[in-house]
């Protein structure tokens, strides 16, 4: 047989192959033992010695060329095996996937973690204390002496005379002047309770105090980190004021107020120099040094950087509030 | 501190807007609360006189009237009030009129007779409530003068929120000198004159407790004519003060406490039984308050008493015995001082909050008593009539309080403030704040005047300095410190992660009250008595949490209530657990809790909808334990906790300390704590769970590791917790992992026993294990097992 009519049988017959044991059964066929090819090197033998050498080379080449026929064929095959399987496979991806969703932090927390850090940064540690507090620490360091008339102002909870739910963080700040010496640099954030209940009020409400002695804070100073850290609370140019004000614990005393979106100030924050009586009171020496001391509510910064209207709203924990808030 | 500011302007008047003036005292840190007109809007009110006034012929209530307005024509106006009669001078609604509310006034017939205009009551143009007939005025009021010119309605009520340092400006005088000095403006005081005595009338006057009353100034007063009334431009100041009128001798001691900020008050001279004695109480004295109420007195309590009896509480209420009363001819009128520190807290301590109270427990001018007294003798006379005595006076000098020297240093005012204020500044800002101020080698020395007795030391001149200065003129400057790092104990988990490791495993952070419902938290924890608040919000709040849960399991009941079945919440804080071993009597101690109830998984086309059970809300404790990586120490328990189901409850120990609790909410519970359904919760203190252990690397083993699994069946009530525990600690040291994949009950398996499928996985550090080594290792198990808790190798 004409060896370019084999290679041309085998050449219609791969291509015509539609799955690997089609394709098998023409490798078989043609270079498998009993192959045509095959065969053909069986009869080099009866040809003479001159004649055998190229008549080998001859089928060896149409060996190979079928070979390499019957490969690439292969992998044709191979691949639309593949790519069929892949389409088998293919999925809506649009459907949504399995994983839990995710839960989110307290508004009130959220915020509280936000001032945590940017004060963080500037070397504030964080301090906690408790939240039922003795009348010392509530009141008397903070030079609010018994019957003082900002004692009434706090419409406090009692469960003594003596024993109270803090109406500050401020009893966290005189207890760390107890243990630490100065320079001192912390914020305090947590629980406050103060006896009142309505649209703009609730029993317990969260604060985060600062605190910050050294030999030569001033005031300039902490008008300075407090507008810096609105700034960086609201991410904008805040327009603030400092209003002078009266806190038995510092002076001078400021209320600090910014530019609402609606042209009316607003009031976020109290501040001061802390009083020297207070510094005496936990032995630092008010000659040596100075300190201020700030206080914000919570829920108002909150209020106002995610707008949430009804202060009442943090502590009813509906989950439809709260899932906004991820 | 209410003020009208038409009054204000009679003693300083500088040139700025009403806007102005609110921003400059607010910034001054007389923080302006409000602003409201005295009076509503309207135009076109005039002053009339009923001139005719006849019976209406089809109406018993009305009256047919002529009201001269001063114009060409007498007005027809039909009026309703009982008290419109002929003669009054009364406030003319004239047609064209545009009251408040835009309400108009047109010609009009009333049941057939014309009227052409109204006449006006106070409330009708928003002046007060009182709608009690038609406005009486007083009959030398002009005809035709524009009502809101008569009264001088251009003007505003301002509301200021004084702190209480800034005692002295509880009067329009103090108020004014502030103005003063901010505008640096001329403050006219108007003149107090003496009021000579036309009697000799006195009294004695007797300090018992001079360091509570060092200064007290009596004046008899004869022959008062009660049935007078205080001038229209009195009552109307009164009135824009938030002060109503209610006799002449009550307005007149009113409008000084305005005007002045001296409480001043007036006895009825017959009721008196001898001379006055200040002194303290009686214990138990017993005194009838000017509002009827009977207090019983403390020791502490200051008195203004007479030979035989108290009168009144010295500083803070009249007596209702010697109170003046229409009946009253004759008055004894006091002006006194009491220092603040015997005041403090005394109104309080009865429950009583006055005018008189605020200011004596603030503080006011020891200087002041005899202009007040002047000033209101002389106010009292020109309306009521009578004679006055001489001023009596009882002092105590020496117990009087001085106007300190203060010293101001210049450091220090740099050092606090921050920067430099030059000493002309300086100097003039306290002079014109009315010290006297003297230069000394490092600053200042500065005496305050005596109503300023705020200023008593050297920052109390700081902070005068910058607020006058301006708060918003002084620089803002970033601070300096010294580098230094923060401590961060590694050992410790921070509260954070596990808020984060909650947050993404889909729970919610809750915030709840710290005193709750004390029903639920007694149903939940029937041994434990939390702390009770003696004056709570309401009931549902009077008692501190005992644990987190009665919050989270109500936040769960308000959900479920809103169609919000799958709940799952966790909070962190203090729970108050009493114990008179601890400071304050109460252990203040730091958790973490959860509740997860309704299903398993959100509603998803995968998943089948399953309900939550014990080891979904346990597996979510046990991410919360990894974190320690201490693992082999944490220990659950089966227990029985009251406010949980007694065959899912489980105890949770770190060694031998407890942990907390993690369980089923007891089905019981459910009515009382109004939630629907199965809920879990645990709880963690905090303070146990948060040590961690550094993970100490150990190196890994170059030697394939072979898994061999095994099922062994057990009884039933044998813990598989203790089987593992036990594999863990007997199981040799080539077992470096154990799995327990299958708990079986049911066909194939004896009744009261259960098969447990493990996996063993063992490896050697030092060789290949072959399969004998494997084997003995499988083997010595099986038997350590059957011996410890008769196990079988499941065929």
């Amino acid at each position: 047989m004409d060896l370019e009519a084999i290679i041309s049988e085998a050449e219609s017959l791969i291509n015509d192959a539609t799955d690997a044991k089609v394709l098998d059964q023409v490798r078989v066929d043609f270079m498998g033992k009993k192959g045509k090819l095959t065969e053909l090197l069986k009869g080099l033998g009866k040809l003479s010695a001159e004649e055998r050498p190229a008549a080998g080379q001859r089928i060896n080449q149409a060996k190979q060329q079928i070979q390499k026929l019957l490969s690439a064929k292969g992998d044709l095959l191979r691949d639309q095996e593949l790519n069929a399987k892949l389409q088998a496979e293919k999925v809506d991806v649009t459907l949504p996937g399995r994983a839990d969703k995710v839960g989110g932090l307290h508004p009130v927390s959220r915020t509280i973690s936000r001032i945590e850090s940017f004060f963080g940064e500037l070397g504030f540690s964080v301090k906690s204390g408790p939240e039922v507090e003795d009348g010392f620490h509530n009141f008397d360091a903070l030079n609010i002496p018994a019957n003082h008339p900002a004692r009434a102002d706090h419409d406090t909870f009692y469960f003594n005379p003596d024993v109270m739910l803090r109406t500050q963080t401020s009893g966290v700040q005189i207890r760390t002047m107890e243990a630490e010496k100065p320079p001192l640099r912390i914020i305090s954030p947590g629980r406050v309770y103060r006896n009142d209940y309505d649209q703009t009020h609730t029993p317990m409400f969260h604060q985060v105090e600062g605190l910050m002695v050294d030999t030569d804070v001033s005031f300039t100073e902490l008008k300075g980190i407090l507008h810096d850290f609105l700034n960086h609370f609201f991410e904008a140019e805040m327009t603030v004021r400092f209003r002078p004000s009266y806190f038995p614990f510092t002076e001078p005393s400021a209320e600090v107020d910014v530019m609402g979106q609606n042209g009316k100030w607003l009031e976020v924050l109290g501040c001061g120099m802390v009083h020297p009586n207070v510094l005496r009171a936990v032995g630092i020496d008010p000659e040596h040094y100075t300190g201020f001391a700030f206080g914000m509510g919570v829920e108002r910064l909150t209020m106002l950087r995610y707008g949430v209207s009804d202060l009442r709203s943090f502590f009813e924990n509906d989950l439809r509030f709260l899932k906004q808030f991820r | 501190m209410k003020f009208s500011e038409k009054w204000l302007r009679e003693w300083v008047n500088p040139s700025i807007t009403t806007e102005q003036l609110s921003e400059q005292l607010s910034m001054a840190g007389l923080e302006v609360d409000g602003i409201e007109p005295v009076a509503g809007e309207f135009s076109g009110v005039v002053v009339g006189e009923v001139v005719e006034c006849g019976q209406h012929p089809d109406a018993d209530k009305l009256r047919v009237t002529k009201v001269n307005v001063g114009d060409d024509e007498l007005l027809d106006i039909v009026c309703g009030a009982p008290n419109c009669r002929l003669g009054l001078k009364v406030a003319v609604a004239k047609v064209g009129a545009v009251l408040p509310g835009n309400f108009k006034i047109k010609k009009a017939k009333l049941r057939g007779q014309p009227s052409h205009g109204m006449l006006c009551s106070y409330s009708e143009l928003g002046i007060s409530d009182d709608h009690d007939g038609i406005i009486e005025l007083p009959a030398d009021a002009p005809i035709g003068q524009d009502i809101r010119e008569y009264f001088g309605l251009d003007d505003v009520t301002i509301e200021v929120d004084l702190t209480p340092n800034r005692a002295d400006c509880l009067g329009i005088r103090g108020i004014a000198r502030e103005v003063g000095v901010l505008n640096q403006a001329d403050v006219c005081v108007p003149e107090i004159a003496e009021v000579p005595a036309s009697i000799d009338d006195s009294r004695e006057i007797t300090l018992q407790a001079p360091e509570a009353c060092p200064r007290y100034l009596g004046r008899v007063i004869r022959n008062i004519n009660l049935d007078a009334q205080a001038p229209l431009w009195m009552q109307e100041k009164l009135r824009r003060c938030g002060v109503r009128s209610i006799d002449p001798v009550v307005d007149v001691t009113n409008y000084v406490l305005l005007e002045l900020g001296h409480p001043m008050h007036a006895f009825d001279l017959d009721k008196l039984d001898g001379g006055i004695v200040v002194r303290f109480a009686e214990q138990d004295e017993t005194l009838t308050l000017l509002d009827g109420n009977d207090v019983k007195l403390n020791s502490n309590t200051l008195v203004i008493a007479d030979s035989t009896k108290a009168l009144a509480m010295a500083g803070i209420f009249g007596g209702w015995d010697s109170g003046v009363t229409e009946q009253s001819q004759h008055i004894f009128l006091e002006s006194a001082f009491f220092a603040p520190d015997m005041i403090l807290g005394k109104a309080r301590q009865y429950g009583l909050h006055t005018d008189a109270s605020h200011r004596y427990e603030r503080g006011v001018d020891p200087t002041l008593q005899r202009k007040a007294m002047e000033r209101a003798t002389a106010l009292l006379l020109d309306i009521v009539g009578g004679e006055a005595g001489p001023v009596i006076e009882g002092v105590s000098e020496a117990h009087l309080p001085g106007s300190p020297m203060v010293s101001l240093r210049r450091d220090r005012l740099h050092k606090v403030i921050g920067i430099s204020i030059s000493d002309k500044q300086v100097e003039d800002i306290l002079t014109r704040l009315g010290m006297d101020v003297e230069k000394t080698a490092q600053g200042w020395q500065a005496s305050a005047p005596a109503y300023r007795f705020d200023i008593a030391i050297e920052e109390d001149l700081i902070e005068e300095i910058a607020r006058v200065y301006g708060y918003n003129n002084i620089p803002d400057v970033a601070p300096t410190a010294k580098l230094t790092m923060s401590e961060s104990v590694e050992g410790n988990t921070a509260l954070n992660r596990y808020k984060a490791l909650l947050v993404d495993s889909d729970y919610q952070e809750a915030i709840t009250y710290s005193f709750v419902d004390p029903k639920a938290q007694q149903a939940m924890f029937p041994d434990m008595e939390g702390m009770v608040l003696p004056h709570p919000i309401s009931s549902d709040m009077s008692v501190m949490r005992v644990s987190l849960w009665p919050g989270l399991l109500q936040a769960v009941s308000y959900n479920q209530k809103r169609q919000q079945s799958r709940v799952r919440l966790f909070e962190s804080g203090l729970r108050f657990i009493p114990d008179q071993g601890a400071p304050q009597g109460v252990r203040q101690e730091a958790m973490i809790a959860g509740v997860i109830s309704g299903t398993r998984y959100n509603e998803h086309w995968t998943l089948e909808e399953q309900a939550v059970d014990f080891y979904d809300i346990k597996g979510d404790v046990e991410k919360l334990l990894a974190l320690s990586v201490d693992d082999t120490s944490w220990r659950f328990e089966a227990c029985q906790h009251p406010a949980l189901h007694p065959g899912q409850a489980a105890a949770i120990y770190r060694g031998e300390q407890l942990a907390g609790y993690v369980g089923a909410v007891h089905p019981k519970l459910e009515k009382t704590l109004g939630i629907n359904g199965k809920a879990f919760v645990f709880e963690l203190s905090l303070e146990v769970i948060t040590a961690r252990q550094l993970p100490q690397a150990k190196s890994l083993s170059k030697f394939p590791a072979n898994r061999r699994d095994i099922a062994i069946v057990v009884k039933d009530d044998i813990l598989v917790g203790e089987v593992l525990t036990f594999i863990e600690k007997f199981g040799a040291n080539q077992l470096v992992g154990l799995n327990l994949f299958d708990v079986y009950k049911g066909k194939g398996i004896e009744p009261g026993y259960k098969s447990l499928a493990l996996s063993l996985t063992l490896q050697d550090t030092d060789r290949t294990l072959e399969e004998s080594d494997i084997q003995a290792v499988v083997d010595d198990i099986l038997a350590k097992l059957a011996n410890e808790f008769g196990a079988t190798l499941r065929d």
